[in-house]
């Protein structure tokens, strides 16, 4: 069994007990069996002595135990690691960045404390699911709707507090945009509420995010520095209708003009939902996989062979149909000087959703939580199944057609040459509206050797892309350090600065420690090793 | 409409037309295994319900390709409660073990006990949360 590093056993068991005494002894788990279920299920360290995992879990049931949880770690110095629903895969499950910290599971914390119709928000507690969320909206005949992730099992604070992404509405489908106020248990035990929530008595905790001074909200996201016991967010309010469209392209050259006045148009509000950009010619042999872009020429002689698109954008629209068709027209006589454009209207759908469309639609698109994504993964899909599950690669570059074009290359050339299996490559993801974010999901397996070359693969590709000036938007716990090294400006004044914070507020350095690459004074130098 | 879904089983018992598969899979569960499928609709439905499309049951028709055993888990009479303890706890492939604060012992025993429990005592098949709730609005998702 894992302990806490630097601690003895006795130590160590007796911090246990005194958390058994502060939720209760069915809520402290430190038996093989149980900790087997909080192992990161995709680690790319799976069953190597380096892989991060938990000596304990314990499940505090709301705010006043994990207050007495925080305060009996920081008096013995160990660490712990709070998570919300664990469903983190890809990027580090419900395992912790320090191998032997204690999850601090808030999955029983599952109230939905509020949801207001009339401001359009919510605020919920930690172990609330998007299924739960989807549920109580529902069944409460709410007329709002949330932006959701692929996989709904995850939490709306867990995936917010490590920066996730939806498909909706700009200005909520960038997750943690969405946030308005956060309770978190500090360091020290205290409870700590950012924006209007310091106020005691106002009722604007959720429609006023700065309060006065520094905002603060911006302290939890990917940190290190407490544990979030509640947390706001903005919500839509459910459209009448949702339209999809096409606007194709047939030369090499015209990217750079699509994506130009796609931007404008989605920074003046003419679209509201998630654009898509792609290349139709380049995903003929797999839909989610973009092939490496050839020389103009050569893009050029595919196209006109195939007949299928260069480059097509799809935007999307959330409205009443009237407004919205008229959106979609107008977004039609900005492209129209294009040669050879093609416009078509790939979906309309009315809602609420009827049985029908709920057969046809991508649910994630209308809120509505699933667990379809996964299917990725199942036998039969690709040809890397069946595999172990999967990490993500996603690399923050230019939201422009030289953006797309330049990720790209690099990326196919360098997976080639590491002989790094991709299953996913969707260079110009727009889950955040100002730039692109490159995703490449790659296929892990059970398997050490295989999982040391990916490691080192993966290594060599975040050294390449600093090097063009793209950096990890967010990473497994394996690459955090690496990851956090690229944002080295000003000798790496970031990661300093956030050290100076980590030291102010959490002196003992009890908390996630190495989360994304923050370490406490005493574990910095090893970075945790 | 759970009524509504009863009364169609007890026509269908009548008349005798329906394939016995199709004719028992109707109406809720046995009293004593509602909790049990309570948790299978909640964390195992999303993935294994009896549509084609999704993870678990595409990966599984992929696995018993071929054999008679159903792709569907709530289809299955060859599960036992061991068997499915283990995958639970322990994951397979794409699918990750489930902590105990997600599943307890305790539940974990009511999903076993559903999902091996006689064909004719499990009820309709679990709908997605999704369908559930369409229903519930009368055919839209309000
Ligand atoms: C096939 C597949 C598809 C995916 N698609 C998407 C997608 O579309 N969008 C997306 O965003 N992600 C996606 N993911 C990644 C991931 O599954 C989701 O982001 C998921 O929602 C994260 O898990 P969670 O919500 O349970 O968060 P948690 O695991 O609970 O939290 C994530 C991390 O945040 C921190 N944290 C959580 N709660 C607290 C707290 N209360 N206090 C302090 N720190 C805390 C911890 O460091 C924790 O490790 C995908 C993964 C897979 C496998
Ligand atoms: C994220 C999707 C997902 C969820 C949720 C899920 N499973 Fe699975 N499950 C799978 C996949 C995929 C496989 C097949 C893996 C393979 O290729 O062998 C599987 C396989 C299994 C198997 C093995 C069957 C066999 O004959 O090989 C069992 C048993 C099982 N799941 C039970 C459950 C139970 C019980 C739950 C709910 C507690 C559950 N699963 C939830 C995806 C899921």
């Amino acid at each position: 069994m894992a302990t806490p590093p630097n601690m003895s056993a006795a130590d160590f068991a007796d911090g246990l007990s005194a958390m058994r005494s502060a939720v209760g002894a069915d809520w402290v788990f430190d038996q093989p069996a149980d900790l087997n279920t909080y192992r990161d299920f995709y680690s790319v360290l799976w069953g190597e002595p380096e892989e991060k995992v938990a000596s304990a879990a314990v499940a505090p049931a709301n705010v006043e135990e994990v207050q007495q949880v925080v305060r009996i770690a920081n008096e013995r110095r160990i660490p712990i690691y709070p998570i919300s629903t664990g469903r983190n895969l890809g990027y580090g499950g419900s395992a912790p960045v320090l191998s032997g910290s204690v999850v601090l599971d808030l999955k029983r914390m599952n109230r939905v404390i509020e949801v207001n119709e009339d401001n359009c928000s919510c605020l919920v507690e930690p172990g609330v699911s998007f299924f739960d969320m989807y549920r109580h909206l529902q069944e409460s005949g709410s007329k709002l709707m949330m932006s959701v992730p692929d996989p709904g099992w995850g939490s709306l604070v867990g995936n917010a507090l490590d920066s996730g992404g939806g498909y909706t509405v700009q200005g909520y489908r960038g997750h943690f945009e969405a946030v308005c106020g956060i309770e978190a248990v500090m360091a020290d035990g205290e409870l700590f509420r950012t924006g209007m929530g310091a106020l005691p008595g106002s009722e604007t905790w959720q429609q006023y995010r700065m309060g006065i001074g520094p905002c603060m909200d911006g302290l939890f996201r990917q940190s290190t520095l407490g544990v979030v016991t509640k947390m706001g967010f903005w919500m839509f309010p459910r459209p009448e209708a949702w339209l999809s469209a096409s606007v194709s392209v047939m030369r090499y050259e015209d990217l750079e003009e699509l994506v130009r006045i796609a931007n404008e148009l989605e920074y003046g509000n003419i679209f509201n939902g998630m654009p898509g950009f792609s290349s139709p010619v380049l995903t003929q042999g797999n839909p989610i996989v973009m092939a490496m872009v050839p020389d103009a020429a050569e893009m050029n002689r595919m196209v006109e062979e195939s007949g299928i698109p260069a480059w097509s954008f799809s935007p999307n629209f959330y409205g009443p149909e009237k407004v919205i068709r008229a959106q979609w027209e107008y977004v039609q006589s900005r492209f129209a000087h294009i040669p050879g454009v093609r416009f078509a209207e790939q979906s309309f759908v009315d809602l609420p959703i009827s049985a029908e469309d709920m057969e046809r639609i991508h649910k994630p698109r209308f809120g509505i939580p699933s667990l379809e994504i996964f299917n990725v993964g199942s036998r039969g899909y690709g040809d890397f199944n069946p595999s172990d599950g999967h990490i993500w690669f996603s690399a923050v570059i230019p939201r422009s057609g030289k953006g797309i074009i330049d990720a790209n290359r690099v990326m196919r050339r360098e997976c080639e040459r590491l002989g790094l299996d991709l299953f996913m490559f969707a260079p110009a993801v727009t889950c955040w509206t100002r730039s692109f974010v490159l995703f490449a999901a790659v296929p892990v397996y059970k398997d050490p050797a295989r999982n040391q070359h990916l490691r080192e693969a993966v290594r060599e590709i975040i050294d390449i892309c600093a090097e063009h000036g793209w950096g990890e938007y967010r990473c497994p716990p394996a690459f955090m350090d690496d990851v956090m090294g690229a944002y080295s400006f000003g000798d790496h004044k970031l990661r300093r600065v956030n050290e100076a914070i980590k030291d102010a507020l959490d002196p003992n350095g009890i908390l996630s420690a190495g989360r994304y690459g923050v370490w406490p004074k005493h574990l910095r130098e090893g970075r945790g090793a | 409409m759970r009524l509504l879904l009863a009364s169609a089983a007890l026509l269908a018992a009548g008349v005798g037309a329906v394939a016995a598969q199709d004719a028992v899979r109707t109406g809720p569960a046995a009293p004593e295994l509602a909790e049990g499928k309570a948790v299978y609709a909640h964390w195992c439905a999303p993935c294994h319900a009896a549509e084609p499309s999704l993870p678990g049951t595409m990966s599984l028709a992929a696995k018993y390709d071929g054999s008679d055993i159903p792709a569907a888990l709530e289809d299955r009479t060859d599960l036992s409660a061991p068997v499915i303890g283990v995958f639970v706890r322990n994951g397979v492939a794409w699918m990750p073990p489930f902590r105990p604060t997600e599943i307890s012992d305790a539940e974990l025993a009511q999903l076993s006990a559903y999902l091996t429990a006689p064909l004719e005592d499990r009820g309709a098949h679990t709908p997605l949360l999704a369908d559930e709730m369409v229903q519930l609005h009368g055919g839209s998702s309000e």
